[in-house]
C-alpha cells in the first residue's frame, strides 16, 4: 500500500490545513499592505477553524465544535470587522509599509521553523492526539508572528502579528492536547476580545499624540 | 462565601463606577469599595486561619495560607491607595491634567485591576491563572496611558506588547502543563487544577514540566520585572499617575511572582531536582546587580524608584528560588514589607512631584522645609526601603542573605555590592531630595499622608516583633511551598 494512504483522511485534512497555517504565516511576515494583511489574519482564523472542527468530528471531543465555532466568530468575524473598521476611521486603509530584507527576514524565519520543529520532535512524541504532528508547525507560527512583530515598525501590524500568535498557540493548544478546557479558552478569548477594545482605543491616542501610527517616533524613553 | 465578597466587590465597583464615575463623590464610592473589599478579605483571613485551607464552586477556587496572605496585603494596599489617590487625584484635575472622563476610566479600572489580581490569587484553574494576569495587564494599560502625553502612550505601548508577548509564553507554558497534566489526570476541567496538580506532581513528565517551567517563568517573569525582560516596567511606572505605580509595584508584581512560585512547585515535585530553583535564583540574582548600577543613573525620581522595585523583586525571586524553610520565610516577609514600603514611598514621592511641578530629583529640593510630613515621609520610607534596622525589610534581608551565605557563598559578592551601590545611589539621592537648599513655597494644600505613615508604622511594627499568629501562619505557607 501506498504510504500516505496509511494516514486517515481526516487527519490528511488537518495536516493540509496545517500547512495553510505555516503558508499564511509566511505570507503575512512579508505582507506589506495593511488591508491584505487583515485579510490574511481572517484567512488564518478560517483555516484554524475549520482544522478545529475536523479534529472535533475525528476525535469526537465535543467541546471542540464549541471553540471552532468560537474561533469562527471571534477571529474571522469580529477581530476583522473591527480592525477594517479601525483602519478605514484611521484612514489608513491603503498604508503601504516600507520593510527592507524581505528576503533576510524570510530566510531568518525559515531557521525559526527549523528550530521550532526540534523543540517540538520530544513532545509530540510523547503526545497521544491525532494531531501531534502539527505541534511544530504550531510553534513555527508562534515564532514567526513573533518575527512579524519585531519586524514591524507601524502599530495595526503589530497588533495584527499579536492577534497572529494568540491563533498560533490556539492551534498548539489543539495539537498538542485537543485544547484546554472550555473556561479557560472562553477567558482567553474575553481577554483578546476586550484587549482589542483597548488597542482600537489606543490607536487613536497614538495618533493624536504622534501624528501618526509609525513607532518610530516613539524613542523617547531610553536610558542613556 | 468570603471569596464570593471579596472577587464580587471590587467587580461590582468597576461596574458601578464605569456608570457613575463622573460624580464628584466617584473617589469616595472608590475607597469604600476597596474598603469593603478590605472587610471581605480580613473575613477570608480569619476563617482561613482558624479552620485551615478550603476550595469551593467544584474547586474552581482554592485559598491556603500562602494566597490569603497575599490577597490580604492586596486588600490593604488597595485600600490605602485609594485613600491616597482621593485627595491626589483631585489636585491633578485641579491642575488640569486630567478631565472628568479619565477619572472616570480611573476609578473603573482601578476597581477592575483589584479584581484580576484578587482572582489570580483565588484560582485554582492555572489556567483562568494566566486569564487573570493578561486582564491586569490589560486593565492598567490604560491607566498608564491615562495622561495622554506622548511619553505616558509609549510606555503604555511598550507596556503592552513586551507584557502581552511575555504572558503569550506564559501560555504556551500553561499548554505545555496541560499537556503533562492531561495523560496522568484526564482530559477536561480538572487536570489544570492546581490541587490536583499538586496531588499527582511527583508524576508529570519532567522533560515537559522543564520546558514548561521555562516558558512559565520567562512568562510570568516578565510581569515580575526580571532582568532582563524589564524594560516596560520603569517607563510604565514613571509615566502612569503615581497611584498606579504605588499599586503597580506593591501589588502586580507580587501576584506575577506568587504565579511563578505555584508553577515552581509543581515543577519541583515532577523533577526532584533543584532546576527550578535554579533558574530562579540566576534570574534574581541577575535583576538585582543589574537593577543596581541603573540605580544610580536615574534623574527621574519615580523610575529611581521603579529600578528599586526590580532590585527587591529580584531579591525576592532569588528567596524563593534558593527555597527552603528560612529563604522562602524570608521572601514572603519581603514580599509583605516591599509592597507596603514602595506603596509609601510612591505616596509621598507622589505629593512631593505634585509640589514641584516635576518628577526630576534635580528640581526636588529641600521638603523638609516646604513640606516637612512629606520629607520625612519620603526619609523614612527610604531608610526603611534601604534595609536599614529596625525596619522589618532589614529582617528579611538579613535572613535572605544569611541562608545565601550558607548555602550559596560565590552569590555574596554580588549581593553585597548590588546592596551597597543601591544604597550609595538612593540615599544620596534622598539627601539631597528631603534636605537641599530650596526656594520653594510651602505645599498649598494639605497631603494624605495617613497611608504612608500606617504603612510605615507596620513595617517597623514587622521588623521589630513578628507576632507569634503571623510567624505561624508564613511558617504554614513555607511548608506548603518551601
Amino acid at each position: 500500500m501506498n504510504p500516505i494512504t496509511n494516514i486517515p483522511f481526516t487527519a490528511q485534512i488537518i495536516n493540509m490545513c496545517a500547512a495553510f497555517l505555516l503558508l499564511i504565516a509566511f505570507s503575512m511576515l512579508s505582507q506589506r499592505r495593511i488591508l491584505t494583511l487583515i485579510n490574511l489574519f481572517a484567512l488564518q482564523g478560517l483555516v484554524l477553524s475549520i482544522s478545529t472542527a475536523v479534529v472535533a468530528f475525528s476525535s469526537n471531543q465535543e467541546h471542540l465544535y464549541y471553540s471552532a465555532g468560537l474561533t469562527l466568530v471571534l477571529k474571522v468575524i469580529l477581530l476583522p470587522w473591527i480592525l477594517h473598521r479601525l483602519i478605514h476611521k484611521l484612514n489608513i486603509k491603503w498604508d503601504v509599509e516600507t520593510m527592507f530584507n524581505i528576503p533576510t527576514i524570510m530566510l531568518i524565519g525559515l531557521a525559526l521553523v527549523v528550530f521550532a520543529f526540534n523543540l517540538a520532535a520530544p513532545i509530540s512524541q510523547m503526545s497521544g492526539t491525532i494531531t501531534k504532528s502539527t505541534l511544530g508547525i504550531a510553534i513555527a507560527s508562534v515564532l514567526l508572528s513573533f518575527l512579524m512583530m519585531i519586524t514591524r515598525s507601524k502599530a495595526v501590524p503589530q497588533v495584527v502579528g499579536f492577534l497572529a500568535m494568540e491563533n498560533g498557540l490556539f492551534f498548539a493548544a489543539t495539537s498538542a492536547t485537543y485544547g484546554m478546557p472550555m473556561v479557560v479558552e472562553l477567558g482567553i478569548a474575553l481577554d483578546v476580545l476586550v484587549g482589542m477594545f483597548i488597542l482600537g482605543i489606543f490607536f487613536f491616542q497614538i495618533r493624536v499624540a504622534f501624528d501618526s501610527l509609525d513607532l518610530k517616533h516613539m524613542e523617547k524613553l531610553k536610558e542613556d | 462565601m468570603e471569596i464570593f465578597w471579596v472577587l464580587g466587590i471590587p467587580l461590582l465597583g468597576g461596574l458601578l463606577l464605569a456608570l457613575f464615575g463622573t460624580r464628584k463623590d466617584a473617589p469616595e464610592i472608590n475607597s469604600a469599595m476597596s474598603f469593603f473589599t478590605l472587610v471581605a478579605a480580613v473575613a477570608l483571613t480569619v476563617r482561613v486561619i482558624s479552620s485551615g485551607s478550603f476550595s469551593i464552586w467544584d474547586e474552581q477556587f482554592f485559598v491556603d495560607a500562602f494566597n490569603v496572605f497575599l490577597v490580604a496585603l492586596t486588600a490593604f494596599v488597595g485600600f490605602t491607595t485609594s485613600l491616597f489617590s482621593r485627595p491626589y487625584m483631585r489636585i491633578e484635575q485641579h491642575h488640569g491634567k486630567l478631565t472628568v472622563n479619565m477619572l472616570r476610566l480611573y476609578y473603573s479600572m482601578y476597581q477592575l485591576f483589584s479584581f484580576t489580581m484578587l482572582l489570580a490569587l483565588l484560582t485554582n484553574n492555572m489556567g483562568i491563572l494566566w486569564v487573570a494576569m493578561e486582564a491586569a495587564t490589560l486593565t492598567t494599560v490604560l491607566l498608564v496611558s491615562l495622561y495622554r502625553t506622548p511619553a505616558s502612550i509609549e510606555a503604555a505601548w511598550k507596556y503592552f506588547i513586551l507584557c502581552g508577548v511575555g504572558l503569550a509564553q506564559a501560555l504556551f507554558g500553561t499548554i505545555l502543563l496541560y499537556f503533562a497534566a492531561e495523560r496522568i489526570l484526564g482530559a477536561g476541567g480538572t487536570a489544570l487544577l492546581w490541587t490536583h496538580l499538586n496531588g499527582v506532581k511527583t508524576q508529570l513528565e519532567p522533560t515537559v514540566l522543564s520546558l514548561a517551567f521555562v516558558f512559565l517563568l520567562v512568562g510570568y517573569g516578565t510581569k515580575v520585572g526580571l532582568a532582563p525582560l524589564h524594560n516596560w516596567l520603569p517607563d510604565a511606572h514613571a509615566e502612569g499617575p503615581t497611584p498606579v505605580s504605588a499599586v503597580l509595584s506593591g501589588l502586580l508584581l507580587n501576584v506575577a511572582l506568587y504565579a511563578v512560585v505555584r508553577s515552581k512547585v509543581l515543577v519541583d515535585g515532577a523533577l526532584g531536582s533543584h532546576f527550578a530553583g535554579n533558574l530562579m535564583m540566576g534570574f534574581g540574582l541577575l535583576s538585582v546587580v543589574m537593577a543596581a548600577f541603573f540605580l544610580s543613573r536615574q534623574k527621574d525620581v519615580k523610575r529611581m524608584f521603579a529600578y528599586s522595585s526590580i532590585e527587591h523583586m529580584g531579591l525576592m525571586t532569588f528567596a524563593f528560588g534558593m527555597g527552603g524553610p528560612v529563604a522562602t520565610f524570608a521572601g514572603m516577609l519581603h514580599m509583605t514589607v516591599h509592597s507596603l514600603t514602595k506603596s509609601a514611598i510612591f505616596f509621598t514621592v507622589g505629593h512631593a512631584a505634585q509640589k514641584s511641578g516635576t518628577q526630576l530629583m534635580d528640581n526636588i529640593r529641600g521638603l523638609i522645609k516646604t513640606s516637612p510630613t512629606v520629607g520625612w515621609g519620603l526619609a523614612l520610607g527610604t531608610l526603611a526601603i534601604l534595609g536599614m534596622p529596625p525596619f522589618g525589610v532589614f529582617t528579611s534581608e538579613f535572613m535572605i542573605l544569611t541562608t545565601a551565605m550558607h548555602a550559596y557563598p560565590w552569590t555574596m559578592p554580588f549581593l553585597l555590592v548590588a546592596l551597597g551601590v543601591a544604597f550609595a545611589a538612593i540615599f544620596g539621592r534622598m539627601q539631597m531630595m528631603v534636605f537641599g537648599e530650596t526656594t520653594g513655597e510651602r505645599l498649598p494644600h494639605p497631603p494624605a499622608l495617613i497611608p504612608v505613615f500606617l504603612h510605615l508604622l507596620l513595617v517597623l511594627l514587622l521588623g521589630l516583633y513578628i507576632p507569634p499568629y503571623l510567624a505561624a501562619w508564613y511558617r504554614q505557607a513555607t511548608a506548603l511551598i518551601g
